[in-house]
């Protein structure tokens, strides 16, 4: 059994950078708090997985103020939608793979 | 990584898609019940019509009845009252209901999708509602039901994008059901029974069975 463990985005080894790509493909954009409150994580962790996907340059960051209070949201790239499409075809093969 | 691993990790990517875009905390019950209060207010705007034979007679053109006009008046006062006390009915029901099946999983019901959701349903509702007010004040209460089910069946459409795909059925069907009410306007209270009633019934009951149980 040949596993396509090199086609596997390592940006996307962990679930919450998983997660937080798969909100962004179907939402045109999205807001800090909304994503916080969906995926159920600390500030702390959200915003480094954050960096890590921005510095991949698979998100863009758009930062405004809506009345006096920041906000922030967050849009997928071209090329982050691209990898993330990758990554689940990827992931679909493997289990193909698997089950013949 | 193990097969299992693997599972787990494509379900709660589809789980997290689905769930950022579209709210799925309304209730099937809530469309059932919604659609009983619409049924019970259609029966009793019935039996109100009935003792005011003579609300609805038409005067020939450039005569004036005092007693038509004001019959009238009482009669439109009540249907009016009727609408208002239904509508009432079934958003606070809506709303209970949404919170318990939010609650149930652990959801808060005021977030995102339904900020999106209530967004979306409100342009098209409040043009309608305009549109009616409108002809209220050219006392053309012709196609008042007609409009109802026209601007609901389109803020159904829209709101199918941000909760449940079926409601776009729902929509449709209760857009055609308006704009055949308005080439048959004397059908009125029954295009509403059904528009509001029989639909809401049949639809939650789907619904309920779908995603509720």
């Amino acid at each position: 059994m040949k596993i396509p463990f090199e086609k596997l985005d390592k940006a996307f080894e962990n679930r919450v950078r998983l997660q937080i790509m798969s909100v962004l493909v179907v939402n045109d954009r999205y807001d800090f708090n909304s994503l916080k409150e969906l995926l159920a994580v600390t500030d702390g962790n959200l915003a480094s997985h954050l960096k890590g996907l921005e510095k991949e340059e698979y998100i863009l960051v758009n930062k405004s103020f809506l009345g006096r209070k920041p906000n922030t949201n967050y849009v997928a790239t071209a090329k982050g939608k691209q990898a993330f499409k990758q990554h689940l075809d990827a992931l679909e093969q493997f289990i193909k793979s698997t089950k013949s | 990584m193990k097969e299992e691993e693997l599972h787990n990790e494509l379900a709660s990517i589809r789980n997290i898609m689905e769930r950022s875009s579209k709210f799925i905390s309304l209730s099937g019950l809530s469309g059932i019940l919604a659609g009983v209060y619409a049924l019970i207010g259609a029966t009793v705007a019935w039996f109100v019509i009935k003792d005011h034979p003579t609300a609805f007679v038409h005067t020939p053109p450039g005569t004036f009845d005092f007693e038509i006009f004001f019959n009238l008046i009482s009669v439109v006062e009540y249907l009016i009252m009727i609408a208002i006390a239904v509508l009432l009915a079934s958003i606070i029901t809506g709303v209970i209901l949404s919170i318990r099946k939010a609650k149930q999983k652990g959801e808060s019901v005021w977030n995102k999708t339904s900020r999106l959701l209530l967004l979306n349903v409100a342009v098209p509702l409040l043009t309608g509602f305009a549109v009616i007010i409108m002809l209220f004040f050219k006392s053309d209460l012709t196609y008042t039901v007609s409009t109802m089910l026209v601007f609901y069946g389109l803020a159904l459409f829209n709101a199918s994008n941000f909760t449940y795909t079926d409601v776009k059925y729902l929509g449709i069907i209760d857009i055609l059901l308006g704009l055949a009410t308005a080439f048959f306007p004397e059908y009125s209270l029954w295009a509403w029974a059904i528009g509001f009633g029989v639909l809401h019934i049949i639809y939650g009951s789907i619904m309920y069975l779908k995603y509720d149980r």
